[in-house]
C-alpha cells in the first residue's frame, strides 16, 4: 500500500492513508499516515457504525489538509474495546495457503529435530 | 499518545515484523493540497479485496492456493453508486464477515457520500478502486508500482480527483 500511496501522490494527487500498522508505514515512508489502533480488516471502525466511522475520516481529511511534509504521522486515541475477543475475531476461519504452508513447515522442521 | 501498530498479531509474527528490516522509500513524493477540503474531488482506494458482484471478476484466489507465495495484483473499480449487496470480498487474510455487511469499515463511498451531501468534500468521484492486500511472501509490489498504480492514477486524473483516502486493511 505505501507504495499506491506514492504513485498516486507523485501523479499529482494529495494522499492520506489510515492504517493499523503506522509504524511500518512510516517505516516504508509514505505522504501521510493516520495510524488507528484498530483490528486487521477494519480500518475505519466497527460496521454499521456510522459516527465512529465519520470521526475517523474527518480526522484524516484534518491530517490531510494540516500536514506539511512528507512522512507525516498522527496516531488516533480512539479505543477499541473487547482486545481478547476482537484478537481472535480478525483472523479468518482458514489460514491463509502462505500461513497454513509457514506452519506445516515449521511443524515438519520440529519433527525433524526431535527425531 | 502512540498507538500499537502490533497489538493485534500473535507474538511470534509481531516480533517478525517489528524487526523486519525495512527499506524506506529514497524519496517521498509531496503533492500538497490545492485547494481547500470542501472544493476537493475524493476518489478511495483500499485493499481489502472488495469487487462488485457480477460486473468484475473476484480476485485470483486460486492462483494464490496454487502458489501461496503469490497475491493477485490487479484492481477493481467500484462506482460511487454501489450498493452493499452488490459488493463481494476476496481476501484470504482476514475476517471478511463485517466487509460483507458494511462496506464502509474499508472503503468508505456511502460516507464519502454524505460528506458531499453536507459539504463538508467538493465531491465523491465516479470511480473508487480495490485491490487485494496481499502482494505476496515477500510482497512483490512491482505491479502495482509500474501498471497497475499508475492506471488508476491517470483514471483519477481524468476523472478530476484532488486528493485520495487509501485504507490497507
Amino acid at each position: 500500500m505505501p507504495v499506491l500511496a506514492r504513485v498516486i501522490e507523485a501523479a499529482g494527487i494529495s494522499t492520506v492513508t489510515v492504517t493499523a500498522m503506522p509504524d511500518l508505514a512510516e517505516r516504508l515512508g509514505v505522504p501521510r499516515i493516520v495510524g488507528v489502533e484498530f483490528p486487521f480488516g477494519h480500518t475505519l471502525g466497527h460496521a454499521g457504525e456510522r459516527e465512529e466511522q465519520m470521526k475517523v475520516i474527518r480526522d484524516a481529511l484534518r491530517v490531510l489538509r494540516d500536514a506539511s511534509e512528507p512522512n507525516t504521522v498522527e496516531h488516533l486515541p480512539y479505543e477499541w474495546p473487547d482486545f481478547e475477543r476482537w484478537k481472535r475475531v480478525w483472523h479468518p476461519s482458514e489460514a491463509a495457503p502462505i500461513i497454513a504452508l509457514l506452519i506445516e513447515q515449521r511443524r515438519r522442521a520440529r519433527g525433524r529435530n526431535s527425531s | 499518545m502512540a498507538i500499537d501498530s502490533y497489538k493485534w498479531l500473535p507474538g511470534s509474527f509481531a516480533n517478525y515484523y517489528k524487526t523486519l528490516p525495512l527499506e524506506k522509500a529514497e524519496s517521498i513524493p509531496w503533492t500538497p493540497l490545492a485547494k481547500p477540503i470542501e472544493e476537493c474531488c475524493f476518489s478511495l482506494v483500499a485493499t481489502a479485496g472488495l469487487y462488485v458482484k457480477g460486473k468484475e471478476p473476484s480476485f485470483d484466489l486460486d492462483g494464490e492456493r496454487k502458489n501461496p507465495f503469490w497475491g493477485d495484483p490487479t484492481y477493481r473499480t467500484i462506482s460511487r453508486d454501489v450498493k452493499q449487496e452488490e459488493i463481494g470480498v476476496a481476501h484470504f487474510h482476514i475476517n471478511t464477515a463485517d466487509l460483507e455487511t458494511d462496506l464502509n469499515i474499508a472503503l468508505p463511498v456511502h460516507r464519502f457520500l454524505e460528506l458531499e451531501a453536507a459539504g463538508e468534500i467538493g465531491s465523491l468521484a465516479p470511480t473508487s478502486y480495490s485491490v487485494m492486500g496481499y502482494q505476496g511472501n515477500p510482497p512483490n509490489t512491482n505491479e502495482w508500482e509500474n501498471r497497475y498504480g499508475p492506471e488508476m492514477a491517470a483514471r483519477m486524473k481524468e476523472e478530476g480527483v484532488d486528493a485520495v483516502l487509501l485504507t490497507p486493511v
